[in-house]
């Protein structure tokens, strides 16, 4: 199945779960935070939680602004 | 501390908020945060970028800064709530510049969407620092809604145009109970003292130092500025005054 990870789309494996996508952009244990379609996820769930096909996954951090 | 900068019941003995974007390096950052003395510094929330060098967290944590994310880019209530709360999870803390712009050439602020933003973050326990236009009845509002402060702009971000309206900037001023943050406009030295002048509690600038020619030296600039103003409005300047009043005595004069 298909999730858009950062506006990009990732192929994935059933039961694949949202720290596992997560890692395959960062190893940051601190200074990012992440939302599943439109919704802030505290990083403990991270791991509980298992892709859908078509989820949306916005992984941010903080950069130079303002 | 004498004359704390007091915001959401925090202490700061510096009045310079710093923005953080438009640096080509995070060492010319790190540099031109120092000679502000600054103590609250913005921040971006984007997408991470797995190739990035260096965090800018880290010139901010070895600095003992306190990290101030913003909503910059946002263009809705809903997507400056997200960000906030986004903000919140990554950065463990609640303290938030809201932004919501209504259009990308004039970066004004959407008044509307701003409030409601505000309305909203207030109730999830956010600190909120709107960035707000030089409007009095606004920042009321803003205000009212228990906004930990209200942030007017001096002229629109990134235009070094200064402080278009210093009467609505007085205004604003004269009827907050909440500190008033000069916010965007800044070009010069000279925009940063007249804020204070005004009476404004402080002053948030990026661009004017950030795009200086010489970032670390305009910084070191605005932080004596910023500290000139602010003695001034505590000493209380003299009227305006339309004829000369002459300082040397008129008596004893030679015939």
């Amino acid at each position: 199945m298909k999730v858009t990870l950062n506006g990009k789309a990732h192929e994935i494996g059933d039961d694949t779960s949202l720290a596992q996508v997560v890692a395959r952009l960062t190893s940051a244990d601190r200074g990012i935070a992440v939302a599943l379609n439109g919704t802030v996820v505290p990083r403990p769930r991270w791991e509980t939680i298992t892709l859908s096909d078509d989820d949306h996954v916005e992984v941010l951090t903080a950069v130079q602004g303002g | 501390m004498d004359d704390p900068f007091v915001i959401a019941g925090e202490s700061f003995s510096s009045r310079l908020i710093m923005g953080t974007g438009g640096l080509p390096s995070l060492d010319v950052l790190d540099a031109a945060l120092v000679s502000s003395g600054t103590e609250i510094t913005t921040v971006a929330m984007r997408r991470i970028d797995p190739a990035a060098q260096g965090s800018i967290l880290d010139v901010l944590a070895k600095r003992e800064v306190r990290v101030l994310p913003n909503t910059a880019g946002c263009y809705t209530a809903g997507d400056a709530v997200l960000t906030a709360q986004l903000a919140r999870e990554a950065l463990q803390t609640n303290w938030v510049k809201l932004e919501v712009i209504a259009d990308e050439h004039t970066l004004l602020p959407d008044p509307i969407e701003l409030l409601d933003a505000a309305e909203k973050l207030v109730d999830d326990g956010f600190v909120v620092l709107p960035y707000t236009n030089d409007d009095p009845v606004l920042a009321r509002r803003l205000e009212q809604v228990g906004c930990a402060a209200v942030m007017p702009l001096g002229a629109p971000i990134g235009s070094g145009l200064g402080i278009r309206n210093p009467h609505n900037i007085e205004l604003i001023v004269e009827s907050a109970a909440v500190p008033v943050v000069l916010d965007a406009g800044i070009g010069t030295a000279s925009d940063a003292a007249l804020a204070m002048e005004l009476g404004c509690d402080a002053v948030l600038l990026a661009s004017a130092v950030t795009r200086a020619q010489k970032p670390a030296l305009m910084a070191e600039a605005m932080r004596k500025a910023i500290e000139a103003g602010r003695l001034a409005w505590r000493a209380g300047r003299i009227p305006v005054r339309r004829y000369a009043k002459a300082s040397s005595p008129v008596d004893g004069m030679m015939r």
